[in-house]
């Protein structure tokens, strides 16, 4: 670390001067690249079949869920065995590591990182306006395929969603770009700390294969092994239980599947295990009002906009110690 | 010293142990072409970044337009334009829209853009590319490009990096005389070379870098002088006879050292190359060769390096 400047030295300016040109600078960028097509494309082909087959289990099977429209993107059609958003949560981190994996090293081995930092911003504004502009871009392209999804199942299923739907709806689409947001801020990361973009993609394609292949069953493993010999109580069994759903939840993609779940299927009550005391008085299957599901999912959506925070501000401190020269 | 645009005062650099700049004193004068010259690895790069405030000083102070670029480095990168070393641009956009790039980061209004634009790439001879992607232009394109940003900013002071390296002599002949034409238009000019011939000739002052250190700093003329020794050198060639002892007894010669066979490195206090023609041929000598000799930085820097080990 050698020297640094003394801390009562205090540097002047905005640190957002120049963060309008960069953001629009970035998102004309991604919105007219190959790369951005290509992405969507791939988003068009994971989502279609599930949504085509769930309006086609719903078109001819009279479903007694009041919530229509969101059963298109809950439902598990038997020809695909995966929903519309089970494959979103297999999907959003692929195209959020495509945006943003070399949004920051490209610019190093293109050698136009000290020329733009030359001129008169400051580095956060070059990284925040990249942040922004890559969950912008993000935004677009998944409000538009929300909009697809609802439109076919206007077109097919030929009634209206009701409010409440369109509500949880909108719902799904903040928590999901936050969810994209999380795994932006860590191929950001990556682009920071590695110089070369192989790498730098690499990594954090290893971290989404890791999370989802990988996590599960260690997770499984690390509570097995600190489990007790005997299970005495009901307590100890809720500890159990509740350590497995803390190290499950470590990964953004748990996060995102139980926020969705608690909008998209109202009549989800509690997320972890029930107890009887929380069955009483309850009719199973009755939808809980929007607000309350709301509360429920509280801490996840909190969680998934806190770890998009957290990654974002490491990957802040790592570029502001970098040396900008080749 | 209001003319004073650049003051470096103990500038010091430290990575881990090693002392990339170490404690340099200089200053720019506005209008001034200097020249921070030295080999790779001297420091250069290291003190202009300093200079910019993109790299923290690890002692000392620089003054740059009367700003600390520690402190308030938007108001330095505001008035100093900077060419990298091998400057890169967004090879998908065109020259135009690199520059409103710059532009837009520099808070410019849209109208005055495009004309500052139009006028900087017409003065960097430019102006027919302006509409081509980047990606088709050559290296000495994109350092005139990259003196178009300059010129597109009005920036007060210029810090090229290593302008003419990888460039062909037509682009560094080019280049050099677009440098001349930013010194002409009242700005100062700071660039850092390892070429030493190629950018002697335009630089008024330069500092030759060691390092870490300056070594030598003051005009070509003044560092020949220091470290050649003021005086006239010539180059003599020729056969027959005892020409070093003929050259040693002409009025005015101070010194005479062999360079090689038959040839001999005169100094004297002024031109004395018709009284060495004529000593020569009157001997019955053959004279072969009867050069003026410029001080070459390159010589100066030679010279002083090996002066320098051999005192060590």
């Amino acid at each position: 670390m050698g020297s640094r400047a003394p801390l009562a030295v205090r540097r002047q300016g905005s640190p957002f001067t120049g963060i309008g040109p960069v953001f629009m600078k970035e998102l004309a960028d991604h919105l007219s690249s190959v790369r951005m097509l290509v992405l969507t494309l791939f988003v068009i082909a994971f989502g279609a079949f599930p949504v085509a087959s769930s309006l086609q289990t719903l078109r001819t099977v009279v479903d007694p869920n009041s919530f229509l429209f969101l059963r298109i993107f809950t439902l598990e059609p038997e020809q695909v065995g995966i929903s519309f958003v089970a494959a979103l949560n297999f999907v959003i981190p692929l195209m959020a590591i495509g945006l943003g994996f070399d949004s920051v090293n490209s610019e190093f081995n293109r050698r136009t990182l000290s020329r733009v930092l030359s001129q008169p911003i400051y580095r956060d504004a070059l990284l925040l306006g990249k942040f922004l502009a890559g969950l912008a871009t993000f935004a677009v392209a998944l409000v538009a395929l929300w909009l697809m999804v609802f439109g076919a199942g206007l077109l097919l299923l030929g009634v209206p969603p009701r409010g409440v739907e369109v509500a949880r709806g909108l719902g799904f689409l903040v928590v999901a770009i936050a969810y994209g947001g999380v795994w932006l801020a860590i191929s950001m990361l990556f682009s920071v700390v590695f110089r070369s973009t192989a790498t730098s993609a690499l990594c954090a394609l290893g971290l989404w294969l890791f999370f989802f292949l990988l996590w599960p069953q260690l997770a499984s493993a690390i509570v097995s092994g600190v489990a007790p010999g005997e299970i005495r109580s009901l307590e100890d069994y809720a500890a159990l239980q509740d350590l497995a759903m803390g190290l499950m939840r470590l990964s953004p993609g748990t996060l995102f599947s139980e926020a969705v779940l608690g909008l998209l299927s109202p009549e989800t009550r509690t997320l972890g295990p029930m107890l009887p005391a929380q069955m009483r008085g309850a009719i199973m299957g009755a939808p809980l009002p929007f607000d309350q599901s709301l509360l429920l999912i509280w801490p996840q959506i909190t969680g998934l906009i806190a770890g998009m925070i957290v990654v974002f501000a490491a990957a802040y401190v790592v570029f502001q110690r970098e040396e900008v020269r080749a | 010293m209001a003319d004073t645009v650049i003051e470096a005062r103990g500038l010091t650099k430290i990575y881990g142990n090693h002392r990339a700049v170490d404690a340099i004193d200089f200053s720019i004068r506005r209008g001034e072409i200097f020249g921070l010259l030295g080999p790779n690895g001297a420091g250069k790069t290291t003190t202009i970044l300093m200079m910019l405030g993109l790299t923290e000083t690890s002692g000392g102070s620089v003054d740059v337009l009367g700003f600390d670029p520690v402190r308030q480095p938007l108001e330095v990168k505001r008035r100093v334009g900077y060419l990298p070393d091998a400057v890169g641009f967004y090879d998908h956009l065109t020259a135009r829209e690199n520059l409103r790039y710059t532009a837009r980061l520099l808070g410019l209004p849209r109208r005055e853009a495009e004309t500052r634009i139009a006028e900087a790439m017409e003065s960097v001879k430019l102006a027919d590319v302006l509409d081509r992607r980047v990606a088709t232009f050559s290296r000495g394109m994109r350092q005139r490009l990259g003196i178009a940003e300059i010129v597109m900013k009005k920036a007060e002071v210029a810090i090229l990096d290593e302008p003419t390296s990888g460039l062909d002599p037509h682009s560094t002949f080019e280049l050099l005389e677009m440098i001349r034409g930013l010194k002409r238009a009242g700005v100062a000019v700071l660039l850092s070379s390892h070429l030493l011939d190629r950018v002697q000739s335009v630089c008024d002052r330069v500092a030759l870098f060691s390092k870490g250190r300056i070594a030598l700093m003051g005009t070509v003329v003044e560092l020949a002088n220091q470290v050649l020794g003021a005086g006239h050198p010539i180059l003599v060639e020729a056969a027959g006879g005892d020409i070093a002892g003929i050259l040693r007894g002409i009025e005015g010669v101070r010194s005479v050292v062999p360079e090689g066979e038959g040839a001999w490195r005169v100094v004297a206090d002024r031109d004395v190359r018709a009284a060495v023609a004529h000593r020569i041929v009157t001997v019955g000598g053959a004279l072969t060769r009867l050069a003026d000799l410029q001080p070459s930085l390159e010589e100066v820097y030679t010279r002083y390096f090996e002066g320098a080990r051999r005192a060590a």
